[in-house]
């Protein structure tokens, strides 16, 4: 590319829109186009207006009186709270973390997971992995077992382990089960350690969700076998 | 001086040097618990209340709100790796952190922080050894009080230059010249404000300023400083607080800008230091403003003789309760104005560059001079035009 000479200067407005149009230009493969060989002159700074210009009338000028006003509302906000410390109640807005449970979660909070239950207190669970699976973190570890006694669901969990330190919160567990068997709840895992091998949640805790009426999916009783031509006459449709 | 009064003033001088060592070092430990403190409940947060200590072979925790916060910041800068840029100037970088503190401590040496004390008669079993002699709570009685205030201010520039200098770092370049320009430009602002206070006083020396303020004015109010010199005291209170590079005045720190300005390449126990003489300046900030402008030691209409109240009745006070009394009551001040310090930083943003020296020479320097000529064409009005 030839050596261009120094950019002229132009007017304040319209340097940056030359400049880009001779980028453009030598982008396309074009000669740039010869600037106009006009006189220099003198650029003189100019402080940019903005239109959104703070107005300040000269009150708020003269800086002590707002500083006064300034001072007058943090001390009134100090003279509050330190009120409120000095009579046994608490002057701020602060949840001590670990101690307590915010009140505010939001019910669709995605914080520690559960196992859903049957009715008859097994977990929902058939050990297919998908959650593990689908996991972008790699946290759900499960080990499953065989039971003959149950034909309908043979395969169960025998361990189902979350590590938290790893767990990202994603919520992806929860849409990848085909059981609805593991959800979140609004309540955060308090696993606060230094320790990152006491993070991990069994599934002892994971079960401890005894919701009295929202049975995670009520199954209903066993279906009875169908007598000859029922099924071609409820194939019909009523 | 006779032979026999050189070993109690020797005693007496360490007395009073020990009381201003453990007083200003508290001061700079506790404000930082106060600055944490304050700035959380005026900001409806809690503030640092995990640290504590745990009583040996028991489990009964102290956490005391938090009070304990400090101790482990300084055991934590004392156990920091000492880390050394590799190409930093050895002598200026070990040296700046010293030039910067030691001035600090220095200042308080003429800040009287009590009246004349009589040990002899204060404690009767030491009367053989002290006889009557009296001694002001003051560690160096000097008749250049002010000026030698100033002198030692304004040996912390070298400090905070030097330190910018050696790091050889360009952070800490631009936080040296920043902080060089800075503590110039509102150093001059802070003489000239207090040369009207020599005028109304005629005397330098901080006893007899505090000494002077104990009358009344129209025989109502106190005989302050600050009634005299309203303008002087918000002037000095301004300049004192970027004397001490403190939000709104931090643009030698600036952490948004410069890392941590001139001591960006200080760590361990030599940043701590830094720290330190800042909390220790609040400390000293007060006392000089309580000193010049509050009546330094006493309360209203106090004396070392006792109370004159404007109503003409007298109370006099004895030794043994003047003593303590004017010693907290210097504590208190110091502490009240150190929060109002604090509340001041934690209120207002930083300035810019060229605002804060605009400031400083535009607004404040010219306020000071007009303060000065008023004081001066006042005094001789006052003076019956002698």
């Amino acid at each position: 590319m030839v050596k261009e000479p120094e950019a002229p200067a132009a007017g304040v407005t319209g340097v940056a829109f030359g400049d880009n149009a001779r980028l453009a230009a030598a982008k396309a493969g074009q000669a740039p186009a010869a600037a106009p060989a006009k006189p220099r002159t003198p650029v003189r700074y100019a402080r940019k207006q903005y239109w959104n210009e703070p107005t300040m009338t000269w009150w708020e000028k003269a800086y002590l009186p707002e500083i006064l006003r300034g001072l007058a509302i943090t001390t009134g906000i100090f003279l509050r709270n330190m009120g409120k410390w000095i009579t046994g109640r608490r002057g701020a807005v602060t949840t001590y973390y670990p101690e307590e449970k915010r009140a505010d979660f939001a019910p669709r909070n995605r914080g520690k997971h559960i196992l859903t239950q049957r009715p008859d207190g097994s977990p929902q669970c058939i050990a297919c992995n998908m959650c593990a699976t689908v996991c972008p973190a790699k946290v759900i570890e499960i080990e499953a077992g065989f039971d003959p006694n149950d034909p309908a669901h043979p395969k169960y969990p025998v361990r189902f382990e979350i590590d938290y330190s790893r767990c990202v919160f994603c919520g992806m567990c929860v849409e990848a089960c085909p059981e609805d068997a593991i959800r979140m709840q609004e309540d955060v895992p308090n696993l606060v350690s230094d320790d990152r091998y006491n993070m991990w949640m069994t599934m002892d805790e994971m079960l401890t969700w005894r919701p009295q009426q929202d049975v995670a999916k009520p199954y209903p009783p066993k279906p009875v076998p169908l007598g000859l031509g029922e099924s071609v006459k409820r194939g019909r449709g009523q | 001086m006779n032979a026999d009064s050189v070993l109690p003033d020797l005693v007496v001088s360490l007395v009073f040097i020990g009381y201003a060592m453990v007083m200003l070092l508290s001061f700079g430990g506790l404000l930082t618990w106060v600055e944490r403190k304050q700035s959380a409940v005026m900001s409806d947060r809690v503030g640092a209340n995990r640290a504590y200590i745990r009583i040996p072979f028991t489990n009964v925790k102290l956490v005391w709100l938090g009070l304990f916060h400090g101790m482990a910041d300084g055991l934590k800068m004392l156990l920091k790796e000492n880390f050394k840029p590799k190409t930093h100037d050895a002598v200026g970088y070990f040296l700046a952190p010293f030039i910067v503190f030691t001035p600090v401590l220095l200042v308080f040496a003429v800040v009287p922080f009590g009246g004349t004390v009589v040990p002899g008669q204060l404690i009767p079993a030491l009367a053989g050894w002290f006889g009557d002699r009296a001694y002001n709570m003051q560690i160096a009685n000097l008749d250049a009080g002010l000026l030698v205030v100033f002198a030692f201010s304004s040996l912390g520039i070298i400090g905070a230059m030097l330190a910018g200098w050696a790091s050889d770092n360009k952070f800490s370049l631009l936080g040296g010249l920043r902080a060089g320009s800075q503590m110039i430009s509102y150093e001059l602002v802070m003489g000239l404000t207090v040369l009207g206070l020599i005028l109304v006083y005629g005397t330098v020396n901080l006893g007899d300023i505090v000494r002077q303020q104990s009358g009344t004015i129209g025989g109502v109010l106190p005989a302050w400083g600050i009634f005299y010199q309203p303008f002087a005291a918000f002037l000095f209170l301004t300049a004192a607080i970027a004397e001490n590079k403190r939000i709104p005045f931090d643009l030698p720190e600036a952490e948004s800008e410069l890392i941590a300005g001139y001591f960006t390449e200080y760590s361990a126990m030599k940043l701590g230091l830094f720290m330190f003489s800042e909390f220790i300046q609040i400390a000293v900030v007060g006392a000089l403003f309580a000193t010049l402008f509050l009546g330094g030691y006493n309360l209203p209409f106090m004396t070392d003789a006792g109370f004159s109240l404007p109503g003409g009745t007298e109370i006099a006070l004895s030794q043994a309760v003047r003593v303590p009394l004017q010693l907290l009551t210097f504590l208190g001040k110091v502490a009240l104005l150190c929060v109002i310090q604090i509340q001041i930083r934690w209120t207002l943003p930083r300035f810019r560059y060229d605002q804060m020296l605009g400031l400083s020479w535009k607004m404040l320097l010219p306020l000071s001079l007009a303060n000065l000529v008023v004081t001066v064409l006042w005094m001789w009005i006052a003076g019956g035009g002698q």
